[in-house]
């Protein structure tokens, strides 16, 4: 961290856009970090961290137990300073803990989200992808499809599963996309982010209020957890707002993406139509390819660790950049080429290690029903913008598209 | 993958381990060799279903373990 190098190193996140919505990372900032497994960056708070960028380092980087995802550490790399009342506002948020109080909470949670309570649910998900393909010809063509169909569906099925009502989805939607642009101001910032805790926190005191054998994920944790004194209500509160936001925007920001490329492979959007058996794997290269965490996962050496041939000491940040392993020429062949009959199994978009999404059977399968039944419902569905003209989310932790002018 | 221990009849086996403790649930095995892997239904956790799955399945079996974020699923 010596201040003599710092103007002469990369920064991320990326300064310039990239060309288009797939190039994942302007190709000049690209080229220097795709030379070396390991590269130093700035960050715009002025700290530095290790960038991390091939496929095997990444993993190693995200399975090794001396990495913390705890940001409240001293020295923790951040994209923006800490609010000052991080600490009161960080209960239950098991994305940004380590070691058994993050399993503690994930546990009370991954039985839920397991395939087969996946598989129960698919009748559910299959009627939410119908009344989302009736509003979009409700609306008639031309229509936005992010606003009309991409952002709508995996809302209601996420309020579904968490008990949270779907009326309030303006709300919930607008302080979700602003806490995740890291650009946002940080009063909004806070002020979004302690709406969201209040909201879903008086939801919960209206449910222990109103006790009932209602079977929606929040009402069984109430139940099951908080009541017989194993889980705290902020506590609660804190994994309901992250499996709010995760249960949304990532779905949302994946299917807009995924229509504007595959409607420019119309061979592929009539394979979704005929042969929906090939559709998973379509998924796993989509999610590959489009791999929308793009400013990557940020950890903080807790002990010496040797990543790349490169020694990263403990106090120091690392970064995952799950986008560019997931274009790791070693792994994939022509990395940047769109395949969709190649294995594309190994991607790391959902990223790795303990902290790897616990929502990733509920996301294939909402990416899978919605697109097949999409391209059967809208064969000629075709969007009515050059891709580069779209407006997109280049300052968010989650990349997509702002909207997707499409007709049919 | 490296081969199992000579059984009497020839044929090479592998006898696969799972650690419960390091299970995040994440469910990449039970996707990737539903014969071999399950998650309990209480706990989401792995359960195995056959710790010495025959020939045919060794390929999904050694893609769940590196499929496995956490490094959970061990194959002798």
């Amino acid at each position: 961290m010596t201040q003599t190098t710092e103007t002469e190193l990369p920064h991320w996140p990326p300064v310039n856009p990239a060309r288009s919505p797939f190039a994942l990372i302007d190709d000049a900032e690209r080229q220097p970090l795709a030379e070396r497994a390991v590269t130093r960056v700035q960050l715009p708070t002025g700290a530095t961290a290790w960038l991390v960028t091939r496929h095997t380092e990444v993993r190693q980087l995200l399975r090794h137990p001396g990495f913390s995802s705890d940001l409240l550490r001293p020295g923790f790399p951040l994209l923006r300073p800490l609010p000052p009342d991080v600490t009161s506002n960080s209960q239950g948020a098991f994305i940004r803990m380590d070691g058994a109080a993050h399993l503690r909470l994930r546990r009370m949670l991954t039985a839920e989200f397991m395939i087969k309570n996946v598989q129960r649910i698919e009748p559910l998900i299959h009627q939410t992808v119908a009344d989302a393909l009736a509003d979009l010809a409700a609306a008639g063509s031309p229509a936005d499809l992010v606003s009309t169909f991409a952002l709508p569906l995996p809302s209601k099925v996420i309020c579904h599963l968490l008990g949270v009502p779907y009326a309030d989805h303006d709300f919930f939607q607008s302080r979700s996309r602003l806490l995740l642009d890291r650009r946002a101001p940080a009063e909004q910032f806070q002020h979004a982010a302690q709406e969201l805790r209040e909201y879903l926190r008086s939801l919960i005191d209206a449910k222990r209020a109103r006790p009932d054998d209602a079977d929606d994920l929040l009402s069984r944790l109430i139940r099951e957890r908080v009541e017989p004194g194993e889980l705290d209500v902020d506590e609660l509160g804190g994994m309901a707002l992250l499996l709010l936001i995760a249960g949304h925007e990532t779905t949302a920001n994946m299917l807009g993406l995924s229509v504007l490329l595959l409607t420019r492979h119309r061979e592929q959007w009539a394979i979704l139509r005929d042969r929906p058996d090939l559709a998973p794997g379509l998924v796993d290269e989509l999610l590959r390819y489009l791999s929308i965490v793009r400013n990557g996962l940020f950890r903080l050496a807790t002990e010496d660790v040797e990543i790349g041939g490169r020694l990263i000491r403990a106090g120091e940040g690392a970064i995952a950049l799950l986008s560019l392993a997931n274009r790791d020429p070693g792994v994939f062949d022509d990395p940047d080429e769109f395949d969709p009959y190649r294995q594309a199994h190994q991607h790391l978009a959902f990223g790795f290690g303990v902290h790897q999404c616990i929502g990733q059977p509920l996301a294939r399968a909402e990416l899978r029903m919605a697109l097949v039944e999409l391209a059967r419902r809208f064969p000629d569905l075709r969007v009515a913008a050059d891709p580069q003209e779209l407006s997109t989310r280049d300052t968010s932790i989650v990349f997509g598209l702002d909207a997707l002018p499409v007709t049919w | 993958m490296t081969p199992g221990p000579r059984q009497a009849s020839g044929e090479t086996t592998s006898r696969v381990t799972v650690d419960r403790d390091r299970c995040c649930g994440a469910g990449n095995c039970v996707v990737t060799a539903p014969e071999v892997f399950d998650q309990d239904d209480t706990d989401g956790l792995v359960l195995l279903r056959d710790p010495t799955p025959g020939g045919a399945l060794l390929d999904r079996v050694q893609r769940a373990a590196d499929l496995c974020p956490a490094g959970a699923i061990r194959i002798d």
